[in-house]
This record gives structure tokens, sequence and C-alpha cells, in this order.
């Protein structure tokens, strides 16, 4: 248990690094929520002070912070001043959205990714190899802005799938089975913008783990006790080139609520990304330092999991 | 036990029959030819022993004897296995041999066995490959076999994963995955090679017993002559992808014809007890090494190092001479 | 003061003495708080006699490594204590660790794995000279191909690099590393594992010139008691991390008084009198 309670208490002191340093960032950026206002020549700026006390936006940091911290320990994420609620449960929504987002995508990518991988592995050397590597050199370079952007400029020509957004505008009128069709639908393009930009460097390293594993002297063993290509490439050679792929799922997940802010912002996904950037640019400065801590949060889980599956899957790495 | 029936020429009694194997790495004529027209019979239950050096083409060998040649490999000649040329055999031909009928013990369990299986699934993927069965039916075959290569404790080890075992465990591991489909021919390519000695006699103590036991026969591979003796019934002694000298261990071993046996058994290990060499002295050896620029000759490859060389060994090939009591020599100074 | 002055001529007397050495090899796991110990080496007391060959044998997992990589100063043991030449060398610092290296070298089992695969030869040879300050420029490769013929490499390769050399061919590569600032004590860690049989005995004559030529103390790692009883002057025999018996070859392999080493020499006979049987009987 020693490595894991050392796993999460580097955690929390990871957590409580970032908020301090996110709190520390928002506040150098000049300004505040409230400057706006100010611009506006009918509101006073008695008004705006007052609003300003009542925020508590004209205490010193470590006040705000260490009223911050309390208030975390209690649940509380504080409060949005654009949209005048609470942080919490306005990131739980954009947040699913986000997850429904990368999940699906993170699935898809990797069970394209596996067996793909393996399949151009157990093919080294021919045209297939070939063929991949260039496939996935030039989705590598292609930045996913420009995939996105492509991809928009077709939907839009061609009006095959909506384009952006979560719902139509009429989502609230549809019968369930609609709903989900309709969701559905509106999935596909940021869905794909998301795998292919993921999936070429999920398959370069499937590939060159398994070509690794297949020169091992074990694998070339089974051969020669007659077991099957099949049973060898799955059986035998993805276990033992799963250890980097774990690292790099971890990696995966870890991504899960920050990976797609660029596609959200593009297709107007109503997620963690819009939200995130709004707030920045609006100086909405608890909800920054909670979606930056959200995210920070699954960044850790992901590695600990990552740790823990390989402890699980490789005997190697306990000790009996 | 094997017992000489005289010369073996037909190959119509012997249940392997190798004729003429030439293989070439990397295509083409001109490349060095890792085996070169190598020629034995394998009967039914025997132990033969095929003593060679690196470069001796002893590792090719073994791989063409099992199928695992890569694609680039060219191969020439014959490999006769009950009515079958397996040097043509396909890919689906090879996969029912392999493990089944034709079983190999290779070198460094340790490498061998998968890191992530457990010992006791690694056998039965084995059984799994060639019968069919359920669980429990492999479960107990996978046992019978670990106990008959004198494991005790059979159950922990069948549960175990090949780092958590010693040397000797995994040795015994690799050849219960060798015997349990009960295979007609077992290769062991340097089965022994850099363990202990307690632990080399142990483990040719179960391949004896294996041999006894299952009547199957054994290619024994090593580079060390002195285990061969009171083990394996002939010897084949290969050189630079030929086979130099072949025949029943003991008169091998009493009365080698080639020069290049003569020095090989004169650098056998000696018992530690033995007067050791005095000041000054060096330990007896084969001048020079093999180098690739030899096997270009048109004479005879061990000519550079040979004792025993004239004019003619430059020039010509030897060819394979058959003597009395089934013993084949390539040399034209055989038993001087 | 007394019991240093007797120590200290029972110390000349052996170019390297160990006494007391002890190790452990301690492993946990990740998950849980048990811990895994591995006594590598209990108490041991070891010396090597100058300009001899002393051989270590014993199975794998004796510890026969461990104190090779002790008294080659390469590991530190947990207690015990070190001489060379007289000189305690377990309590030494850094600076004096490193004066002492030039004169202790080792030799491994894996040359693959111990030379570094992208250097050439020359440079592999030289480099021990560069990080000493021995030589210079031009003068490094002239003493790299000098050292490459004395262990019986072409010049020629110089440029070659270690994966290009056979597995004989390598051991002698690492020799000559080994050689290169002219080493009192010469350690072989199993380096003539996994040779075939006449490159062994090449490099046994090999050595056993240079020994002869440089006045170089051996202590030879194997498992093999035919090889060793074949040239050691000294033999001591390890068994789980002790030394069970030390002694001159004919006293330890003639008159073996531990158990152990008679079941190590009872293995040996096994093979070795079915062969000289074979051999023997009908020479013409």
């Amino acid at each position: 248990m020693k490595y894991l309670e050392r796993r999460v208490v580097h955690g929390m002191l990871l957590l409580i690094a970032v908020s301090i340093l996110c709190f520390l960032f928002a506040d150098l950026a000049p300004g505040s929520f409230f400057d706006e206002m100010k611009l506006n020549p009918q509101i006073s700026s008695e008004t705006v002070a007052a609003l300003r006390s009542q925020y508590g936006l004209d205490q010193p940091l470590p006040v705000r912070y260490g009223r911050w911290v309390k208030s975390v320990l209690r649940g509380d994420l504080g409060y949005s001043f654009a949209y005048n609620t609470p942080v919490r449960s306005l990131l739980v929504i954009r947040a699913r959205n986000t997850l429904l987002l990368t999940t699906s995508a993170t699935l898809v990518a990797w069970l394209i990714a596996i067996p793909l991988g393996v399949w151009i592995a157990s093919r080294s050397g021919g045209w297939e190899e070939r063929l991949a590597m260039a496939g996935t050199s030039f989705f590598l370079s292609v930045p996913e802005l420009v995939v996105a952007l492509v991809l928009l400029y077709w939907v839009v020509r061609t009006h095959a799938l909506p384009a952006g957004g979560m719902m139509s505008v009429d989502f609230d009128d549809l019968g369930a089975w609609a709903k989900l069709c309709d969701l559905a639908a509106h999935f596909v393009v940021p869905v794909t913008v998301l795998v292919l930009a993921s999936l070429p460097i999920l398959i370069r390293h499937v590939r060159a783990s398994m070509v690794e594993v297949l020169g091992a002297q074990f694998i070339q063993a089974a051969r020669g006790h007659g077991i099957g290509r099949l049973r060898i490439l799955f059986h035998y050679a993805l276990p033992v080139a799963a250890n980097p792929l774990i690292s790099l799922f971890g990696l995966s997940l870890a991504g899960l609520l920050s990976s797609s802010l660029l596609v959200e912002v593009v297709m107007g996904w109503p997620g963690l990304g819009p939200l995130l950037l709004e707030a920045s640019i609006s100086r909405d400065v608890y909800v920054v330092v909670g979606a930056v801590m959200a995210s920070t949060l699954f960044m850790i889980l992901g590695g600990i999991l990552a740790d823990v599956m390989l402890v699980v899957v490789d005997p190697r790495v306990r000790v009996e | 036990m094997w017992t000489p029936s005289g010369t073996v020429t037909s190959g119509a009694s012997a249940l392997l029959s190798v004729q003429g194997l030439t293989v070439r790495y990397g295509g083409g004529r001109q490349s060095l030819a890792a085996l070169s027209g190598v020629s034995f019979d394998l009967a039914a239950g025997e132990i033969v022993g095929i003593v060679g050096e690196s470069g001796s083409g002893k590792s090719t060998l073994a791989l063409s004897l099992l199928g695992l040649l890569p694609a680039k490999a060219s191969r020439e000649g014959s490999i006769q296995f009950q009515d079958q040329d397996l040097l043509r055999a396909d890919e689906s031909s090879w996969r029912a041999i392999r493990g089944a009928r034709i079983s190999m013990i290779f070198q460094e369990p340790g490498l061998a066995l998968s890191p992530v299986m457990r010992v006791g699934d690694q056998i039965a993927e084995v059984i799994r490959a060639h019968r069919p069965g359920n669980g429990k039916s492999r479960k107990r075959e996978c046992e019978a076999a670990l106990s008959e290569v004198r494991l005790s404790d059979v159950d922990r080890i069948c549960k175990a994963y090949p780092h958590q075992l010693s040397g000797g465990q995994l040795h015994r591991v690799a050849i219960a995955q060798a015997v349990v489909c009960r295979p007609e021919v077992i290769i062991a390519d340097e089965a022994t090679r850099s363990l202990d000695i307690t632990l080399q006699s142990e483990i040719i103590d179960v391949l004896r017993e294996v041999n006894r036991k299952s009547g199957s026969s054994l290619v024994f591979i090593t580079h060390n002559p002195a285990l061969l003796s009171g083990f394996a019934d002939r010897v084949i002694v290969m050189y630079a992808g030929r086979i130099v000298e072949q025949g029943p261990v003991t008169q091998v071993f009493r009365r080698p014809l080639h020069p290049y046996t003569k020095g090989l058994l004169q650098l056998a290990p000696r018992y530690p007890g033995q007067e050791a060499i005095t000041d000054g002295g060096r330990l007896p050896s084969i001048p020079g090494s093999l180098s690739d620029a030899d096997r270009l000759t048109g004479g005879c490859v061990f000519e550079p190092r040979c004792s025993a060389r004239t004019a003619i060994c430059q020039s010509e090939f030897p060819a394979e001479i058959t003597l009395e009591q089934d013993r084949r020599v390539s040399c034209f100074h055989h038993g001087n | 003061m007394g019991t240093e002055a007797a120590t200290g001529s029972a110390v000349r007397s052996a170019l390297v003495e160990a006494r007391g050495l002890s190790k452990q090899y301690v492993q946990r796991s990740p998950f849980s708080r048990k811990r895994f110990v591995i006594d590598a080496l209990i108490d041991v007391d070891f010396r090597v006699a100058p300009t001899c060959l002393t051989a270590l044998v014993g199975e794998s997992g004796s510890g026969k490594s461990t104190l090779a990589g002790c008294l080659a100063l390469l590991e530190k043991p947990d207690r015990g204590g070190i001489w060379f030449a007289g000189n305690e060398v377990s309590g030494c610092g850094a600076r004096e660790l490193a004066a002492l290296r030039p004169r202790i070298q080792m030799v491994f089992q894996d040359s693959a794995g111990a030379l570094n695969p992208r250097l050439p030869a020359g440079q592999l040879i030289a480099e021990p000279l560069e990080i000493q300050g021995r030589e210079t420029g031009k003068n490094l490769r002239a003493r790299a191909c000098e050292l490459m013929e004395e262990v019986g490499l072409s010049a020629d390769w110089v440029d070659r690099r270690p994966l290009e050399f056979s597995g004989g061919q390598r051991q002698r590569l690492a020799l000559a590393r080994a050689l290169a600032l002219k080493p009192e004590f010469l350690i072989l860690d199993e380096s003539l594992s996994g040779l075939d049989l006449s490159t062994q005995a090449q490099i046994l004559n090999l050595l056993l010139d240079l020994q002869a030529r440089h006045a170089l103390t051996y202590l030879l790692v194997s498992h093999d008691l035919g090889l060793v009883g074949q040239v050691a002057d000294f033999v001591a025999v390890m068994h789980r991390g002790a030394v069970v018996e030390q002694g001159t070859r004919q006293d330890v392999f003639g008159r073996p008084a531990h158990p152990h080493t008679r079941q190590l020499l009872n293995s040996c006979r096994g093979i070795e009198s079915a062969f000289r049987s074979a051999r023997s009987g009908g020479r013409s």
C-alpha cells in the first residue's frame, strides 16, 4: 500500500500547487471581471466597487485563496460571475459533455489502433506497413484545426450532418429515440476529428511495440511448438507489448478533460473548452480555477490508474 | 534402445532422413552457405549428438528440422519424415508437426518462455494447439509432464511465472513443454549451455529417461563432446556447415578419424584433480578460427587450421567416405 | 596495535583480502509491506594471492558475482573490510577509490552487453586511457592498436564495432580494454562461459601469456570446474553466500573437505569418467 499512498499524497500536493499557481496567474493578468462594467457610463463606480467587495475581489490574494480553499473543503467551488450560478453545477454539466465526446473518441481510437497496429506489425516489411507509416505521417503533420475545418466545410456543403453544436434547436420536442439519433448525428464530426488526431500516434506505438516483441525468442519458441499465428499475436505478443501502451493509455485518460478544447471551440460543442476560454477572457476567475483543477484531477487519476494497470498486467513488477 | 543394424544408407528404416541439405541466408549462389550438403539419418528411439562450434551451422540445422528458417533463406536437398519431404511442406503442415511430432527444447528457457504467462498455462498452450480437450484434461497432462521431468511441488510450479523459477527448474519446464504431446523427434539445441555442472548432468539424466520411457528420438546439439559419453548412441561432428565425421559415439571417441574431431576431443574439459598444465605449459587448442574467407574455398574448409594438411586439401573438396561399422568421414587423411 | 601488526603481515602476503564481508539485497513490493531479503554474501573471508590465478567456483546464486563486484570496488558491502596491497579500501573516499581503480579491472561475461555497441574497437580500448589522462591524440590510437595485437586481434579491425566481432574476439576486445591502464589485478567474471571450447582454450592461453608478461593477478569466477581445474593455482568454493572451502587447487580438488565441494566434484566425475572411458582403450 505504501506505493499507492505515496502517489495519492503526491497527487494532492500537486493539486494544491496547481491551485496556488492558478490563483497567482489569474491575479497577474491585468484587470478583473468588473472592468467591463466600468466602461459602461450608466453604472457608477461606487456600484462597481460595491460589487467588487461583495464578491470579495478587493481582498488581498492570500485571503481570497484561503476563503476559496475553505469553501472547496465544504464542496463549494465558488461562484461564476458571468453565468450567475455556482461553479460546481456549471462544471458538472460542461464536463459531462466533454467527457461524452472524449470517452467515445478515446474508445474508438484505441479499438481501431490495437487490431490495426497488431496487423501491421505482423506484416512487417510489406506494403501494408509502408502504407500505414505514410498515412500516419500525413495525419500527424496535419494540425487538428485543419482537419476540423475541412470536415466542417464538407458537412456544411453537403448538409449530411449538423454543423456544430451538441443538439438541434428543437431537441426537447423530440421523442426518446429521435433524441438519441440527434445526439449521435452531432457526435460524428467532433469525434471523427478527435480520433483522426490521436489515431496516428497510437497506431505507431502499437506497431512499434509489437514489432519489438515479435522479434523475441519466446515468440519463435511458441511458433516452434506449433501454436497458431493469431494466438501468438494476441495471446503471447500483445500482453508483453502492452507495457508501453498502458502508459500511453494513461496519457489518454489524463487528457480526457483537456484534449478536446480546440475541437469543442471550433465545433461549438458545449463542453469544458469553450467555458474555460470564455472565463479566461472575461476574468471569471473561479470558473477558471475550477476547470483547471478538474483537468488536473483527471491527469493525476489517469497516471495512477495507468500505474495500477501496469502492475496488474505485468507480473514481473509485483513481488510475491 | 537403438541397436546398430549395419549401414543405414537407404533411409528406409530411418525415422528422419536428411539428404544433401544446403541452406543459404541472403539468397544468391555467392552468399555463404550456413549448411552445405548435410546428410544423416535418425532412427526411432536413438539419441544422436551433434557437436559443433559457432559457425558450424548447428542452429541452422535445428531450425531447418522445425521449419523455422526465414522465408528468404534458400534451401536445397530434402528432409524425409515419414513419407513427407519437410523442406517443401507448407506452413499449415508444419504447424501440425511442430510440437506434436517434432519438437524442440530451446536454448535459454528463461527467454523461450513468455514472461507474463504462468508456466502451467504455457505448457497447456502446447497441448491446446494440437489436441482437443478441456482445461481440466490439459491441467492433468501438464502436471503429468512436469512430474515426468522430475519436478516436485508441481502445483506451485504450474502457477508460477518464469522469473520466479530457478534456472534448473526452467530447463525442466522447457523439456516438459517439448515432450507433453509425445513427439517422435525431440531436438535439444544447446539445452545445457552455460548451466553449472550439477545442473548439466541432471538435465542429461532427465533427457535420457525421457528417451527411454517414451521411445522418442533425441537430437542433442552441443559444443561439448564430453556430454555425449554414456548418453548418445551416435555422434555427428559439424564444421563450417558441413558434416566432417559421424558414427557410433564409442567408436568415434576411441578412434577419431577427422583431424578436427581429434582436436575437439582433446579440448573437452578434464576432471579437476588430474594434473593441470605445468608452468610454462599451455592448454591444447585448435589454432586459428573459422573465418568467412575459409568457407568460400574450393578445397577442404578445415584446411587452414589442420595439422595433417597437404596440397590436395587446398585444391579439392574431400567427399564423404563410408567405412565399416557405419562410420563416415570427409577427409583425405582420415585416421592418420 | 599488536593485532594490527600481526594482521598487517598476514595481509601483505595476499594482494587482495576481504574479511567478514556481508551483503544483502532487499526487494520491496509496491503494493504490500512484504520485503524479500536475499543474503548474497554471509560473513565472507577471502584472499587472493599475488601473480597467481585464483578461481572462485560455485553454482549460480552462490554469490560469486557479488563477491567479485565487491572486490572490484564496484559494489559496496554492507559489512566487512577489503584490503588491497595492504591498504584498507573499504573506508576510502571517492578520490582514493579513483586512484585505485586503474589497478583493479574487470572483464564481464556478456561482452556484447558490456561494451558500448556504438563505439569502434579502437575508441573502446582508448577510452580508459583518455579518461585517466594517460595518453592523448595520435598516441591513443597507436596504443589501442598495440593492445589489440597483444590480445591476438588484428590491428586492422581497430575501426570495427563490437557486434562485428565474434564472441571470442569480443572477449579479447574486452580484455584489451581492461589491460589499457596496466592493472595489477584482473577479475574475470564468467568471461569464458558461453564460448566454444577451442576459443576458451585460446583465451586461457592468452591470459597465461599475459600473466607471465605483466605479472598479473587473476580472479577467475566460473561455474566450470573442469576449466578451472586445468589452470587455477588457488580455488575457493562458494555455496549460498558463504565461502565453504579455500586453498590450493591440489587441496581443494584432491582432498575436498566440505560436503558441497565433494558434491560438485561428484557431478563432474560422472560426465568425465564416462568420457575418459570412451576415449581410452584401443587408441592407436
